[in-house]
C-alpha cells in the first residue's frame, strides 16, 4: 500500500514528469512571468527617467557581487542535497541543507545591509518610481529567498522524525529544490539587468 | 501503514461508506466525514462536491451581479433619474462587472471543470485534491473581501460607520472605479476602500484560481485513464487544459500590478501616482496582459461545453476533432498578443496599432474555424431539440454576433468612435451573455442530471430559452445604436434631446425580459431537484466517458479505471466495434484508493479574510487592523504548515459491485 494518494495514482501510468514536481514547474512558469512584470516594470522606468537616479553612486557591486557568489553557491549546495536525498543519504542531506539554509540567510543578511545602506543615503521606497520599483522588486525576491530558507529549515526539520526516506520524499526535496534554483536564477537576471547593466559605461563602483 | 484505514466491504449503495476517521501523520484525527453532513462538505477533497459547491456560489453571485444590473438599467430607463446617486451607480457598475467576471463565470467554469474533467478522463480524482478544497475556499474568502464593502456601506448609511485616516471623508466602501481599476483613479487621493477591498479580493481570487489551474493542468497531462491519449480527450478537458495554462501565465501580470497598486495605497509608492512620476499607462499594459487573456479564460470551457452538447444531439462525431483542438490552442496563443486593442486610443503609435490590430483580426481566424465546425456537425445530423442543445444553438447565432462587433473593434479607426461607447457594451454582452451565459445555462441542462441524479421535467426550458434570448437581444441589441449615437459608457444619467431615450428604455425592458427568463431558469433548478425523476446512467445518449459512471457518481467515479480506445469513449463502447469498447483494468486486490479529507485547506484560506480584510482597513484608519492582517498571514501559514505535515494520507475502498 503506498503512503501517499498522489504517487499511488503516479504508479499507475508511467509518467514522464510526476504530480508533484509538474506542478512545481507550473508554479515556476507563472513566477517567471511574476518576475518578467517585476524587472519590466522597473526597466520602463528606469528608461523612461534616465536622470531621476544615478545608481552607480548607490549600488556596492563588491556587496553585492558577494551575495550573488553566495547564491550561487548555496544553489551548487542545494543540488548536493537533493542528490544526497535520492540516495537516502540523510546525514549528506541535512548537511547540505544546512549549509543552503545558512548561505540564504547571508544573502538576506546582505540584503538587509545593502537596504539599510540605500535608506541611510536617501532612496526610500517613496523616492520616485526609482526607489518604488527597486524595492519592489529585490524585496519580492528576497521574500522568495525567505520562503524558501523557512521551507527548507521546515525540511530539515523534518528530517529528524524519521518519516524521510529516498523512496518518499526525495521528490519534496527536488521541488524545493527546483524552487531554490528558480530563485538563484531570477537573482542573476537582477544582478545583471539591474546592477551591472548600470555601469557600463562608468569606471568603477560607488565611492563607500 | 499507520495513516491507512481499509474499509470494510461495502454494497455499492447511494450513501458513502462511513469511515472512522484516521489519524494523520501529525497524530490528529481527521475530519470525521461521517458524522456530520456540514463537516464533510466544509472539508471534502471529493472533485464533484468541490464542483457542485462552486456552481452554487455562482449562481447565488449570478443572481447578485444580476440584481446589480437590474438596477443600473433602472436608473437609466429614463433620462436625468435620480434612483441612485452617480456614487452609487459608479459601486454598482464596478461590482456588477467584478462579479460578473471572477464571481459568476469563472466560478461556474471551476464548477464544470471540478465535476467532469476527471470523470471525462477516466480519473479517480483530481492530481491534488486537498489543493482543490484550498481553491474553493480561497474562492469564498476572496469573494467575501470583495463584497465586504456592502456591509460597511450599509453601516455608513445608518450612521454606524465612517471612515478616518488617509481616506477621511471618502465614503465609498464600495469599489467605484470600474471592473479594470484604470489609474489614477485607483489612487488614494480619489477613492477610498472600496479599492482596498477590491484589491484585496482580487489578489485573494487570483491565488485561487492559480492553484485551481495548475492542478487541472497536472490532472489532464499526468491523471488520464490508459489509453486515453491527448488526442482522444472530450474537447471541453482540452479547453480547461488551454484555459487553465491561460490562467497560470496570464494571472501573474495582475497580481504584480494589484501588489504595485496596494504599495502605492498602503506605503506611498509611486508606481501609479502621477506625481511621483508613475505612469498610468503601465496599469493599462499590465491590466490588459492579464485582462485579454481573462477574456478567453471565459470563453474557451463555453466553446468547450458546446463542442461536448453539439456532437450529442446531432448524434455525430465532433467535425474536425483535431482543428477544433487546435484552434482553441491558437487562440489561447494569440490572446497573449493582443491586449493593446483595449488601448487603441491611448495613442501607441503606428506600428504597435498596426501589429494589435492584424493579431486581433487574426484571433478571428480560429473562432470562425471553430463555428464552421460546430455547423459541420449539425450538417446532415439527427439533430434533437433537446433542452441543452436548444441553448447550445443560440450561443452559436449569439455568440458569432458578438464576435462580429468584435471584429469591428480590430480596426483601430473604427474602434478610436466606438471606445468607452455603449457600442462596446453591446459586444462584450453578446459575447458574455450570447455566449458564455447560454453556453454555461446548455451546460447545466446537460450535466446536471449527472450531477443530482435526477431529471428535468416538463419543458419550462423553453420558456428559459425563449425569454433569456429575447431579453438578451432586446437589452443589447440597441446599445449598438446607442453607441453609435455617442451615449458614453460609465454615466449615471443622460439629458434629453440626443435620441437616447426610446433605445435606453428598450434596453431596460429588455433587461426584466432576461431577469425573468434566469428567474425560470432557478425554477427550473428548484423543480428538478425537488421532484425529478431518476436520470438513469446516461440521459441524453451522449459520448463522453462521465456518463459511463452512475448519476450522481460514486465517490470513487469508476470502480475499475476504463482503459480507453477510441475518442468518444462511451459511444465507441455502446456501438462501435469489439476493438474499440472501452476495457477495464484488472483489479490489484487493493481495493480503490481515496484521498483523505482535511482541515488545513480550509484553514489555510479562512486565513485569507482576515488578512485581505485587515490590509484594506488598516489604509483606512481602522484600529488595530495591521495585527489583524498578520493574524491571518499567521492562520494562513500556520494552516499551510499543518496541511504538509499531514500528509495525503487516503484508504481503501471495496466496492462489491463496479459501477
Amino acid at each position: 500500500m503506498s503512503e501517499s494518494a498522489s504517487s499511488e495514482h503516479d504508479s499507475h501510468h508511467n509518467l514522464v514528469v510526476g504530480n508533484k514536481k509538474l506542478l512545481m514547474w507550473l508554479f515556476l512558469g507563472s513566477d517567471c512571468m511574476f518576475f518578467g512584470t517585476l524587472i519590466s516594470t522597473h526597466l520602463i522606468y528606469r528608461k523612461l527617467y534616465p536622470e531621476e537616479y544615478d545608481p552607480t553612486q548607490l549600488f556596492s557591486l563588491e556587496l553585492t557581487s558577494f551575495s550573488t557568489f553566495i547564491l550561487l553557491m548555496s544553489s551548487f549546495l542545494m543540488a548536493l542535497a537533493v542528490s544526497a536525498m535520492h540516495k537516502g543519504e540523510l546525514k549528506s542531506f541535512r548537511r547540505n541543507t544546512l549549509g543552503v539554509i545558512f548561505f540564504g540567510l547571508i544573502f538576506l543578511g546582505c540584503q538587509v545591509f545593502e537596504f539599510s545602506e540605500f535608506v541611510h543615503l536617501g532612496l526610500t521606497l517613496q523616492s520616485g518610481t526609482f526607489g518604488s520599483t527597486f524595492y519592489l522588486m529585490t524585496g519580492t525576491h528576497g521574500c522568495h529567498v525567505a520562503i524558501g530558507v523557512f521551507w527548507l529549515t521546515c525540511l530539515l526539520f523534518y528530517s529528524y522524525s524519521g518519516k524521510m526516506d529516498a523512496h518518499e520524499s526525495a521528490i519534496d526535496v527536488e521541488a524545493a529544490g527546483l524552487y531554490w534554483h528558480f530563485v538563484d536564477i531570477v537573482w542573476i537576471l537582477i544582478f545583471t539587468a539591474v546592477y551591472l547593466i548600470e555601469f557600463i559605461g562608468k569606471t568603477g563602483g560607488a565611492a563607500h | 501503514m499507520s495513516s491507512t484505514v481499509t474499509a470494510t466491504p461495502t454494497t455499492q449503495s447511494e450513501h458513502p461508506v462511513v469511515l472512522s476517521p484516521e489519524r494523520s501523520k501529525l497524530g490528529l484525527l481527521r475530519p470525521d466525514h461521517g458524522k456530520s453532513v456540514i463537516i464533510d462538505w466544509l472539508t471534502t477533497v471529493d472533485h464533484k462536491k468541490i464542483g457542485i459547491m462552486y456552481g452554487a456560489i455562482a449562481l447565488f453571485f449570478l443572481l447578485v451581479g444580476g440584481l446589480e444590473a437590474l438596477i443600473i438599467r433602472t436608473q437609466l430607463a429614463v433620462p436625468e433619474n435620480d434612483l441612485i446617486s452617480a456614487q452609487r451607480y459608479n459601486q454598482l457598475f464596478t461590482m456588477h462587472g467584478t462579479t460578473m467576471i471572477f464571481l459568476a463565470v469563472m466560478p461556474l467554469n471551476a464548477a464544470f471543470f471540478n465535476f467532469l474533467v476527471p470523470l471525462q478522463i477516466g480519473a479517480r480524482d483530481v492530481a491534488f485534491p486537498r489543493i482543490n478544497s484550498f481553491s474553493l475556499w480561497a474562492f469564498v474568502a476572496g469573494a467575501l473581501v470583495i463584497n465586504f464593502g456592502w456591509i460597511l456601506q450599509a453601516l455608513e448609511a445608518m450612521g454606524l460607520f465612517s471612515a478616518s485616516g488617509p481616506t477621511e471623508g471618502m465614503n465609498d466602501f464600495v469599489p467605484a472605479m470600474g471592473w479594470f481599476g484604470y489609474a489614477p483613479i485607483t489612487g488614494i487621493k480619489f477613492t477610498g476602500a472600496g479599492t482596498d477591498f477590491w484589491i484585496m479580493g482580487l489578489q485573494i481570487l487570483g491565488i485561487a484560481s492559480l492553484t485551481a489551474a495548475m492542478n487541472f493542468t497536472v490532472t489532464i497531462v499526468n491523471m488520464r485513464a490508459p489509453g486515453m491519449k491527448m488526442m482522444r480527450m472530450p474537447v471541453f478537458t482540452w479547453m480547461t487544459l488551454v484555459t487553465s495554462l491561460l490562467i497560470v501565465f496570464a494571472f501573474p501580470a495582475i497580481t504584480v500590478a494589484l501588489g504595485e497598486l496596494m504599495f502605492d495605497r498602503l506605503f506611498g509608492t509611486n508606481f501609479f501616482v502621477t506625481a511621483g512620476g508613475g505612469q498610468p499607462i503601465l496599469w493599462q499594459h499590465l491590466f490588459w496582459i492579464f485582462g485579454h487573456p481573462e477574456v478567453y479564460i471565459l470563453v474557451l470551457p463555453a466553446m468547450g461545453i458546446i463542442s461536448e452538447v453539439l456532437p450529442t444531439f446531432a448524434k455525430k462525431p465532433l467535425f474536425g476533432y483535431p482543428i477544433v483542438v487546435f484552434s482553441g490552442a491558437v487562440i489561447g496563443f494569440l490572446g497573449f498578443a493582443v491586449w493593446s486593442h483595449h488601448m487603441f486610443t491611448t495613442g501607441l503609435g503606428k506600428v504597435a496599432t498596426a501589429a494589435f490590430s492584424l493579431l486581433t483580426m487574426a484571433i478571428a481566424v480560429p473562432t470562425g474555424v471553430k463555428i464552421f465546425n460546430w455547423v459541420g456537425t449539425l450538417w446532415g445530423g439527427r439533430v434533437r431539440f433537446s433542452p441543452p442543445m436548444i441553448f447550445a444553438l443560440g450561443f452559436v447565432w449569439m455568440f458569432m454576433m458578438g464576435g462580429f462587433s468584435g471584429i469591428m473593434h480590430s480596426s483601430a479607426p473604427a474602434d478610436a468612435q466606438q471606445q468607452d461607447s455603449y457600442f462596446v457594451i453591446a459586444h462584450f454582452h453578446y459575447v458574455a451573455i450570447g455566449g458564455i451565459f447560454l453556453a454555461v445555462v446548455s451546460g447545466i441542462y446537460f450535466w446536471l442530471p449527472k450531477m443530482i441524479g435526477k431529471m428535468w421535467k416538463g419543458n419550462l426550458s423553453t420558456w428559459v430559452a425563449i425569454f433569456s434570448t429575447v431579453g438578451l437581444n432586446v437589452t443589447f441589441f440597441p446599445m449598438h445604436f446607442l453607441g453609435l449615437l455617442g451615449m458614453p459608457r460609465r454615466t449615471h444619467t443622460y439629458l434629453e434631446g440626443f435620441g437616447w431615450e426610446t433605445y435606453n428604455l428598450v434596453c431596460t425592458i429588455g433587461a426584466y425580459i432576461l431577469a425573468f427568463g434566469i428567474l425560470l431558469l432557478v425554477v427550473d433548478i428548484i423543480r428538478c431537484f425537488r421532484s425529478g425523476e431518476p436520470a438513469g446512467n446516461d440521459p441524453w445518449d451522449a459520448r463522453t466517458l462521465e456518463w459511463k459512471t452512475t448519476s450522481p457518481p460514486q465517490v470513487y467515479n469508476f470502480g475499475k479505471t476504463p482503459i480507453i480506445h477510441a475518442r468518444d469513449a462511451l459511444w465507441e463502447d455502446k456501438y462501435g466495434p469489439e476493438n474499440r469498447k472501452c476495457g477495464e483494468q484488472a483489479e490489484d486486490g487493493h481495493g480503490i484508493h481515496m484521498p483523505s479529507q482535511s482541515w488545513w485547506p480550509l484553514l489555510a484560506s479562512a486565513g485569507f479574510i482576515p488578512l485581505g480584510l485587515g490590509l484594506s482597513l488598516m489604509q483606512a484608519g481602522v484600529p488595530f487592523m495591521g495585527y489583524f492582517a498578520i493574524f491571518g498571514l499567521c492562520l494562513c501559514t500556520v494552516g499551510i504548515a499543518l496541511w504538509a505535515i499531514e500528509g495525503p494520507g487516503g484508504y481503501h475502498l471495496h466496492p462489491k459491485k463496479d459501477a
